[in-house]
């Protein structure tokens, strides 16, 4: 609130004056108004009278007791314009001091783990519950509860690695994140090609397909797709280029589906959790996604 | 205050209004229980884009509070505001081009909600062209109200007309702040505001559509109805007077308690709460008036199903305007906010207080409308309010554990700081509140069709002889 201007602040702070203490001034003067004797105050609408009966006091002293809080309250806490009230509270300090408060409750907790290898947490039954914990708060919304991924997010169970699944090249993944790139190819071959590179494709983990289709898409993988997948069309671990071969599918496995891809294109990512989970819970989590697949 | 003086009123506007209450609230609330079935069964929306939650919800708010309130309002207010002026309207023709009007904002937000036009703001999601319309009818709405004001025979305004005064100037005012944009095409505009100001833009006007159109609005409709139907004179105009000024002073401020804990400066946000503390007194204001006002008729809640309709809805009014403000302080919001403890405190508020109040009304109305002495079947009227009392409760309680136990499920840690449950768990916990609520939905919706049935009974049922026919609500 440093930013805000005088004009502003005065602005605020009269208006809220103004409707406070203009409540206690209404609320006096109809009190001190007198009982006029009538029962009803006179006038009739459409059949309807008024009676003036005197505010209720528990209603009236209710009313009091609100303002007389909210005016502690603005005392207090921020609230009249650029005033940052008695206490200086801030939600920013706020949150703060209720980080600094579990880190120094709970970091001591992962921190104990930091320096002990993955092969050799994953023995550690209290460390694999407190990773699978951590799983589940961040890693579960794209990879699953049970790891097992889902179109788009790499199944984490397997022995299948887009960019390697040694502890080194887990923990590179989680501290940096990762871009997957294939490129979309739906500019430089026609709807032809794309069909007969697609049959070459699925007859690379032994499905049937077209034999005249799939020489010629052969000779358009040569061309175009050798560089990432390679001539095997094994993969590039350095690349996140996967392989083509084993019939594991990460935008799922029909002609259309793998049609679409060459079209389009695909766009992986895999956000860096370096600063998210800090060093401590990062390491323990990628000892729990390894011991997914090495248990 | 004789009959022979009586000036001609214009009931045909009001008869109009109220037929179509009844059938958007129908429409409104099924849209409702087909969502809150989507939410149990998401296979309901059968893959089709406009039958999709995210398409019917704005939907269904935009027909229950501007279609179904919308209509009763417009409905009472050019009834009352003829009644207790001793004045014709303003104009016939504008009062028809509001009714007209009216309606074709609602079908326009009927067909371009589903195909997924939208603005994108909470309550406000109808695209520039239609809120140009909607400008236009409500400049004429105001004029016949204010018109009709200015040729009353008393020197007076009755109380129930500040507050419809007070809901017709402030909505045009949220309105025109609130939907100011920019259009890109016929079809898609951007908001005129950014970032931490949009967001303060957007509830200022959100939790005034509420402060202003769905409690000051249905204030002006209990001051005349309860009275009215109680037959007594409300219980103390000094307190009409007080809470009447400090309601439309306060409620101004309380919007920013939608924005706790956000990017919006602490300042707004505590005033936002210190404001909506306050507005409690005010806004019990109402409902004691309300309440008080059949003291010495109490008798007639045991036989009277409309007095009970309107009673009712003073007390979930009071309830609700108590949970309020309990619901703005910063501590408890932390627990209370995007939980279903929410939708329960609006839907206690909607169908409690502003549904309730409207169906009383409305079967004070349609009689005297149709020419008959009362509702085809009085017993019908008793069915209904026992069916929707029952629906109301089981859809709040329901809501209410929903939302405190989610509350309690996001915030609960491990030993080790990290958190008990998933998302998702908290989802699956939901699912039995999910289903008491839809029943309780289903419920009211099915009291509403109750109400059309005896509607079209009432009105089709043989006129009484000629002699019965004086108008029965001159006093």
């Amino acid at each position: 609130m440093n930013d805000m201007s005088n004009f502003w602040s005065w602005w605020i702070i009269v208006i809220v004056a103004i409707i406070i203490f203009g409540s206690f001034i209404v609320l006096h003067l109809t009190r001190k108004m007198e009982d006029n004797g009538e029962e009803t105050t006179g006038h009739v609408y459409d059949g309807i009278e008024e009676y003036n009966n005197p505010l209720p006091l528990w209603w009236l002293n209710m009313f009091y007791l609100t303002l007389a809080f909210g005016i502690g309250y603005l005392f207090l806490y921020p609230g009249l314009g650029a005033y940052k009230g008695y206490l200086e509270w801030s939600k920013e300090s706020n949150y703060q001091e209720e980080v600094a408060e579990a880190e120094a409750k709970y970091g001591p907790l992962f921190a104990q783990y930091l320096n002990q290898p993955i092969p050799a947490l994953i023995e550690n039954e209290q460390a694999m519950d407190m990773g699978k914990r951590i799983f589940l708060n961040v890693c579960a919304a794209c990879h699953g509860s049970d790891a097992a991924g889902a179109p788009g997010f790499p199944n984490l169970t397997d022995d299948i690695w887009l960019y390697g699944g040694s502890p080194e090249k887990i923990t590179e993944t989680l501290v940096n994140g990762r871009n997957g790139m294939m490129t979309a190819f739906g500019e430089q071959l026609n709807e032809e090609q794309i069909t007969q590179l697609t049959s070459y494709v699925v007859s690379l983990s032994g499905r049937q397909a077209p034999e005249q289709e799939v020489a010629e898409g052969g000779k358009l993988f040569a061309q175009n797709c050798v560089a990432c997948h390679g001539a095997d069309a094994k993969g590039n671990q350095a690349l996140g280029a996967p392989n083509l071969t084993d019939n594991d599918w990460l935008y799922g496995r029909s002609r259309k589906v793998i049609a679409r891809t060459i079209r389009n294109g695909r766009q992986g990512n895999m956000p860096a959790h370096q600063e998210i989970l800090g060093d401590a819970k990062l390491h323990l989590v990628a000892a729990y996604v390894y011991s997914l697949s090495n248990k | 205050m004789t009959e022979t003086h009586a000036p001609s009123y214009n009931y045909t506007v009001v008869r109009r209004f109220a037929v179509m209450t009844v059938i958007w609230g129908i429409v409104g609330m099924a849209v409702g229980v087909l969502i809150a079935a989507q939410l149990l069964w998401p296979e309901l929306n059968f893959d089709i884009p406009w039958l999709t939650y995210s398409r019917l919800r704005p939907l269904h708010t935009n027909a229950v509070i501007f279609a179904f309130g919308g209509c009763a309002l417009m409905c009472t207010s050019l009834y009352v505001v003829q009644r207790t002026c001793q004045a014709p309207l303003f104009s016939n023709f504008l009062a028809g081009f509001v009714f007209w009007g009216w309606q074709l904002v609602i079908v326009l937000a009927a067909i371009s909600l589903p195909l997924g036009f939208t603005s994108g703001k909470e309550y406000a999601e109808l695209e520039w062209p239609i809120d140009i319309l909607i400008t236009l009818v409500w400049v004429a709405y105001a004029i016949v109200f204010f018109g009709t004001i200015m040729k009353r025979k008393s020197p007076h305004i009755y109380v129930a007309n500040w507050f419809y005064g007070a809901f017709i100037l402030t909505v045009a005012i949220l309105h025109l702040v609130n939907s100011a944009a920019i259009p890109l095409s016929f079809t898609k505009s951007y908001s005129m505001y950014a970032g931490a100001v949009d967001a303060m833009i957007q509830w200022w006007y959100g939790h005034n559509a509420v402060g202003f159109f769905l409690t000051a609005g249905f204030l002006g409709m209990m001051y005349y109805y309860v009275p009215k139907q109680a037959g007594r004179p409300v219980y103390s105009y000094r307190l009409s007077i007080v809470h009447f000024w400090a309601l439309v002073s306060i409620y101004m401020w309380a919007g920013p308690h939608h924005l706790h804990f956000t990017a919006l400066p602490d300042w707004a946000q505590s005033l936002g709460m210190i404001m909506s503390i306050i507005l409690l007194a005010p806004s019990w204001g109402g409902m004691i008036n309300g309440i008080m006002t059949l003291s010495g008729a109490w008798h007639k809640l045991r036989t009277d199903p409309i007095l009970k309709f309107l009673i009712v809805s003073l007390s979930f009014y009071g309830m609700s305007t108590f949970e309020g403000p309990m619901m703005s302080i910063k501590t408890v919001n932390a627990l209370s906010h995007y939980t279903e403890w929410t939708i329960g405190h609006v839907h206690s508020g909607a169908l409690g207080w502003v549904a309730f109040i409207s169906i009383g009304a409305m079967y004070y109305m349609l009689p005297r409308m149709f020419g008959q002495k009362e509702m085809y079947s009085v017993k019908l009227i008793n069915w209904h309010f026992w069916v929707a009392t029952v629906g109301v409760v089981l859809y709040i309680a329901a809501m209410w554990i929903a939302g405190v136990m989610e509350g309690l499920m996001w915030r609960a840690f491990n030993d080790d700081g990290t958190l008990t449950y998933s998302f998702v768990q908290s989802l699956e916990a939901k699912y039995p509140y999910y289903a008491i609520r839809l029943v309780g939905g289903a419920l009211f919706l099915s009291g509403m069709f109750i109400m059309a049935y005896n509607m079209l009974k009432t009105i089709y049922a043989p006129k009484p002889s000629s002699a019965d026919q004086t108008q029965p609500a001159v006093a």
